[in-house]
Order: structure tokens, then sequence, then C-alpha cells
């Protein structure tokens, strides 16, 4: 195989799930920049590392020990068969070995056997027992930041232990001893501050609608409304804020636009809740995923919807399925006939069954599509009825959408999909190295249906990895434009009721019924 | 003299398994499980999980989807244990279930699969780079002291016999708090000696994944946090209280 450090190029062939030599302290370099006094103390944490942080750090895991019975039963249960150890897409890419969750694991594991297990208070040496020091610490702060909470060791568990659980923990600690993650922290504060984690003021979101108002106008001849704030919409539209402004982002909102225009609904985004992602999750703190959880909460009480509709991000996703009525429900005040809350593809296959959307799939044709089932969608949350419908139906609505779809090997996919490698608090640019390696089995997986099918797109269905592959698709040779939105290919073949296009059709049409 | 020091010694063992393990479970039942987080796709009603449960601890099916050969020997491994388990309880019941009869003829050949599931075990210990990095100490010891009980075990089965009546006396005799003498073969007093330790050190070390299999969120939650709303503790509901 090639050598870690090998030029990515090189490493784009091959297959995704090699496995490398191991190459100790590979990445022990690797570390996000800190979070300033300023960014740790608007989240209500310390602004440096405090002065007793070995006996706050002590505390604050027994605290989370007795609060949490997944990080209780983790730590006690793991019996390092090895299950886990070829799964992390950060080891394959690194080969690291403190890129193997069970490892990732023990440098916590390590320390609660010393402060909270009997064998590890008297004899440590006999079960890998350690205090915590400088260096541990250090080792904290740089693999648990190289981690991107995927979960996809957790799959291959026979205990189901999750990594992601405990990287959430130790990012706590850190956070409570004052070394945060500038990243995230800075993005929190933000979303406190402003209400998205872009830092976009209402005023210049209204714009940004407008002109894409006008956008769509000008491609379709039809007038797409975006509201903003609007008091008594029946759905609230909550989507990650980079779907504001990046690409290929902006193009599935303008895909979203299009299928609310075309079910006829009455919706708004709301600017005080302009902000789907909860980067709480990934800094593992309930309190502060809750915070931003009520903002939506709030949000939907005060625009008085019916209904709550969330657009295509990953993490998103599971907060707002899974968590979002634990930390700011009951949401009763919402219309039970509908899910609570609802994705946007579930709204979209919906219609889409009802027949209500008209769609030209020969306008993606020059596509050859495949599709990225985002960790936190495909193993923390679900749509539709039925188990396994996070991976149905995104794949229904691009088949009903494009004529050309291949899905990657299976052992990439699905339950067992790859991180994007910028996912869970990492997609920052100190963290590159780290970025570009982790994606390296996605990428030989996009390579295989690329040399085999022809494939030229795909699509992704999480803010975070569209703009992790706009970053790592041209290292590995493929073009920067290949990643798309799910819904960018809905707005692609959607054809709006009396637009240009419905008029273009419609003669097409009448001309080939004329011939026969 | 060996009567008396094995009947104390097997008196602390159970009261060290079974008090060590009740307060382990109960500390796994006790703490709070604050959000919504099976690992999906997931069942969705909790029968469901239940069975998802079921099928870890008995076909280890998470274990089988990651890799054949660990499958393999530690399936392997745990069943001809269970079966050895099983036979063994004949030494504690009068009259001997139907059941445990029916696996009486079968011992040699469970404890040899068995010990080849251990050897195979430890092996890949030494043998594979990235096991042999995350292995510690107490890992090569306990497969260690389970691969001793078996050798032990099959010594006493098929090498040098020790007188199984009075064995079996002293068993029920401790149950019934009326000690009787225990045969002094060396084999068998080794034998004992290694079971009352693995007894002793369950509850304390990773042999605790028994009952934590039980207790994993990730798999014995069922999948429906949109139709049943998952109560928080009751700290983050006083804040939504609040809002």
């Amino acid at each position: 195989m090639a050598a870690p450090d090998a030029p990515t190029a090189d490493r784009s062939h091959g297959d995704p799930l090699e496995m490398p030599a191991l190459c100790p302290g590979a990445m022990a370099a690797s570390k996000p920049y800190p979070a300033s006094p300023a960014m740790q103390t608007a989240l209500g944490f310390p602004g440096q590392l405090v002065e007793d942080w070995h006996d706050k750090a002590i505390a604050r895991l027994g605290e989370l020990v007795n609060g949490s019975r997944a990080l209780r039963v983790y730590l006690d249960s793991c019996v390092k068969c090895g299950a886990c150890t070829d799964k992390c897409h950060y080891f394959l890419g690194t080969g690291d070995p403190k890129n193997m969750p069970v490892a990732r694991q023990d440098l916590l594991r390590k320390v609660y056997r010393r402060h909270f297990t009997l064998a590890g208070r008297y004899v440590p040496w006999l079960v890998g027992a350690e205090d915590l020091t400088e260096a541990v610490l250090a080792d904290w702060v740089s693999y648990f930041h190289q981690c991107s909470q995927c979960r996809r060791c957790s799959v291959f568990c026979p205990f189901g232990i999750d990594t992601a659980e405990i990287s959430m923990a130790a990012r706590d600690i850190l956070d409570t001893i004052g070394l945060g993650q500038k990243y995230s922290n800075e993005i929190i504060g933000k979303v406190f501050k402003i209400g998205n984690n872009l830092g976009l003021p209402p005023k210049a979101l209204k714009n940004t609608l407008e002109s894409l108002e006008d956008d769509i106008e000008e491609d379709t001849g039809v007038r797409v409304e975006l509201p903003l704030n609007r008091e008594g919409a029946d759905i609230l539209l909550v989507t990650p804020s980079a779907d504001f402004f990046a690409s290929p982002h902006m193009e599935g909102l303008i895909g979203y636009a299009k299928v609310l225009h075309e079910a006829g609904v009455s919706w708004t985004f709301s600017s005080y809740a302009s902000e789907a992602a909860n980067f709480g999750m990934f800094i593992g703190s309930t309190d502060t995923m809750q915070k931003v959880a009520l903002r939506i909460r709030k949000a939907a009480e005060d625009l008085k919807v019916k209904r709550l509709v969330f657009g295509e991000c990953g993490h998103a996703w599971r907060v707002a399925y899974n968590f979002l009525n634990t930390l700011a429900g009951p949401l009763d005040f919402l219309d039970p006939a509908y899910p609570i809350p609802q994705h946007i593809c579930e709204f979209t296959l919906d219609l889409i069954e009802r027949g209500k959307l008209r769609l030209d799939k020969s306008k993606n044709d020059a596509i050859r599509l495949t599709f990225h089932d985002s960790c936190n969608v495909a193993r923390a949350s679900r749509m539709g009825d039925e188990p396994g419908g996070q991976f149905e139906i995104p794949r229904a609505v691009l088949r009903a959408v494009c004529n050309h779809y291949f899905d990657m090997a299976p052992e990439t996919t699905r339950e067992a999909t790859l991180c994007c490698g910028g996912g869970g608090g990492l997609l920052t640019d100190e963290l590159m190295d780290l970025r570009l390696k982790g994606a390296q089995p996605r990428m030989r997986a996009l390579r295989e249906v690329a040399d085999e099918h022809g494939v030229t797109h795909m699509a992704a269905i999480c803010a975070i990895c569209k703009a992790q592959f706009s970053k790592v698709l041209p290292k590995y040779g493929f073009d920067m434009e290949g990643i798309v939105s799910v819904h960018q290919m809905v707005s692609n073949a959607i054809v709006l009721t009396g637009s240009k296009q419905a008029e273009e059709l419609d003669a097409a049409h009448g001309v080939a019924s004329t011939a026969s | 003299m060996a009567t008396v020091v094995y009947a104390a010694l097997f008196y602390l063992a159970t009261v060290a398994f079974v008090g060590g393990l009740a307060v382990r479970i109960a500390q796994f039942a006790r703490t709070p499980t604050p959000l919504r987080i099976p690992t999906t796709p997931a069942p969705t009603t909790r029968t469901g999980a239940g069975l998802r449960v079921a099928s870890e601890v008995v076909l280890f099916q998470s274990l089988f989807k990651s890799n054949k050969w660990i499958w393999l020997f530690g399936w392997i491994f745990h069943v001809t244990l269970a079966l050895v388990l099983v036979r063994h309880l004949r030494y504690f019941l009068q009259p001997v279930p139907t059941a445990v009869a029916l696996v009486q003829p079968y011992g040699l050949l469970f404890g040899l699969v068995m010990t080849g599931a251990l050897v195979a075990l430890l092996s890949r210990r030494f043998l594979v780079p990235r096991v042999r990095y995350i292995s510690q100490v107490s890992d090569y010891l306990l497969l260690g002291l389970l691969l001793l009980i078996a050798l032990s075990g099959l010594t006493l089965n098929a090498v040098a016999r020790t007188d199984i009546v009075a064995t079996k006396a002293f068993c029920l005799g401790l149950m019934r708090f009326d000690l009787q003498p225990l045969p002094t073969d060396s084999a068998l007093l080794v034998h004992l000696m290694l079971v009352a330790a693995l007894m002793i050190v369950f509850p304390f070390s990773r042999l605790l994944h028994a009952p934590g299999v039980f207790f994993s969120p990730t798999r014995n939650q069922a999948d429906n946090a949109r139709e049943k709303r998952h109560a928080p503790p009751a700290r983050l509901e006083a804040v939504v209280k609040r809002a």
C-alpha cells in the first residue's frame, strides 16, 4: 500500500478498506486550535486551563459517568476483542494505532480505570490504568479531535460500544477545564448571538433569500418565494446555514424552495433559528445542545407554525430526530398528523409518490450519480416508518430525478458508510491533513464506481459532507463540483407549474404526439 | 485442612461474585440514559430491541458483521463454555435434571473445542499487530486463567480422574453449610482454585461485558424517538419547563 504520507493522488486507487501498517505517533501532532478565552466564557466554560485541572477533570469524568449509562457501560465492558480496530476511516487513512476506536477509547478508559475502579486503583499496571498526566491530556486534545463521532465502530462492536459517546465525554471534560476547541465553540457562540453558525444577521439573510428568488425567476419565469419570519405559516423550515451561501448547498436550498412551492404549502424560515446544525453535540455538552435546540422550539412557537421540516444536514437530523423532542419538547403544539420533525427528503418523496411533482429526469442526463450516506443520518436516525428508511428514501428521491444512478460498494454504504472525514467538529483548516487522510476510504470507493460505471457526481445529504468533499475531491483527482446536494438534483429535474421549462416540455410532447 | 480452606475460598468467591456483580449491575441500572442513541437501523419497538439484544447475546450478530475469525473463535468459546457450565450443574443438583444428563457424554469434546478456541483467541493477541497493540496484561492473564481452568478440567476428565462422588458431596455440602471432605488430587485442587479466582475477579474486570451487553443503549433502545418522547433527566426537563 501507499505510505500514509504519499501524495494523495497515489492514494486514491485501491481497496477502500485496505488495512494500513501501524504507524505509531503518525498523527500525534494533529490538534485543533484552542478556543480563545472569550469563546470559552461565552459558553460558560473557563477561559483557559484551570490551575487544578487534574482534579477538575477527574471530578467531571465522575459526573459524566454517573450521568450516562452509555458512558459507564462502555468504559466497563470493552474486552479488547479487536473487532473495531480496522473500522475507523481515520485509522484506515493514517495508520496511527491511536485512531483505532478501542485505542481512542482507552485514552479515556485508562484514566477512568485509575480513578473509578478497584483494580485500577490498586494494580494499575495490570489493567492498563494510568494517571491523567500532561502527556495524556495532550493525547486527549489530539486524538479526541480525530474522531468524527460517525459511529461506524459502534455498528461492528459486539456490545455496541459507541466511541462517539466517549469522545463527546472527553471533549466535555476538556471544555470544563478550559481547553475548548476554537472551531466548534466559536460557532456555537455565533448561534447564541446571531442565530446561525455563519453569523449571518437577519438583514443579510433576507437579502440572500431575495436574490435567490430573483435567480429562480430568471431561470424558470416563476416567482418562488423564500419567506423569512412569516408568522402563521404552516411549516418552519430549518436548514444548516451553509445552505444560504455555500455551494453546492445553496443549489439544494433552491431545490427545497421549488418543492415547497409546488406542494402549495405556506412555509417560512426563521432568522432566530436560522441554523439546523447543533455543535453542542460535537462538544459533548448536553446543556449547550439543549440551549441551541430550544431556539428552534421558540421560533416554531413564535411563528405559530404547525409543522417542522429540516433541510439536508447530517448531525442536525440526528439532533432533530432523536434529541429535539427530549431536549425541547414535548412539541405538542405542532400538528400530530405529520412527523415531528420531518426530513425534507420525506416531504419530497411523499409528493413524488403522490404524483404532485412534475419531473424531467433528462435534465440530469449529463450526470452519472452515486450517493454518500451521511453518517449521522445513516447510523443515528431514521426517515420514514421502516428501519433503514434513511437509506431508501434519499435513494428513491434520486432515482426519481435522475436516470443514471449507481451505488458504491456495499461495505462502504448504508450502515457501513464511511465518514466524509470532516464531521464531528473537525471541518476546520488546521485539521486539513487529517481530513484528507480520513477521506481516503470514501474517495477510493468513489474511484471504484467512477472507473466501473463512469460515475461523475456524488450526492450528499449533509452540509458538512458537502463542504468537506468540495475541499478533498480535487486532492483525489476528482472535479470539485462532483459533489451535489440531493435537492440540487431535484431542483434540476423539477418542472415548475407555469415555468419556461413546462412550456418547452409541453411543446416537445406536443410535437412528439403529433409525430406519432 | 484442604476441605476447610476450599470451603472458605468458595464462600468468599461466591460473595465476591454475586455481591460484586449485584453492585455493578445496580450501578448500570441506576445510571440514567439522558438521550435516545440506538445505532440505526434499529427496531422501532421495545420487543424488537429486546430481540436485537438477544441476537447479540446468542449469535454475536455485530461481531459476525465485523470479523468472521473473531466471531468464530469467540462464539465457539462462549457456547462450549455454556455447555460445560451446564454439564457442571450435576455437581450441584440432586437428582440430575434431564438437560444436564443429556450433555453429560460430551464433556471431553466440549472441553477440547473450548481449549482450541481459547488458544486461538490468545494467539490473536500475540500474532495480530493491531490486537497486540490494544492488549493489556490483564487480557493475557484472563485468557491464560480460562485456559488453565480448561486444561485442569480436561486433566480431571481424561487423565487423572478424581473421586467424583466425594467431589459432588463436597459441593452439595457447601450449599447446605454441611462440610464434606474434599478429595485432595492436585488437578482438582488447581482446577477449583482457579475457578474461585475467576469468580473473584469477574466483577472487577472486563468480564463485566457479560451484564454490560444487556445495558448497552445503542443496542437495547428502540428507534421510536418521534413517536414516543424520551424523557430527559430532571435537570434538563427543568430547563424546558422554564423556556
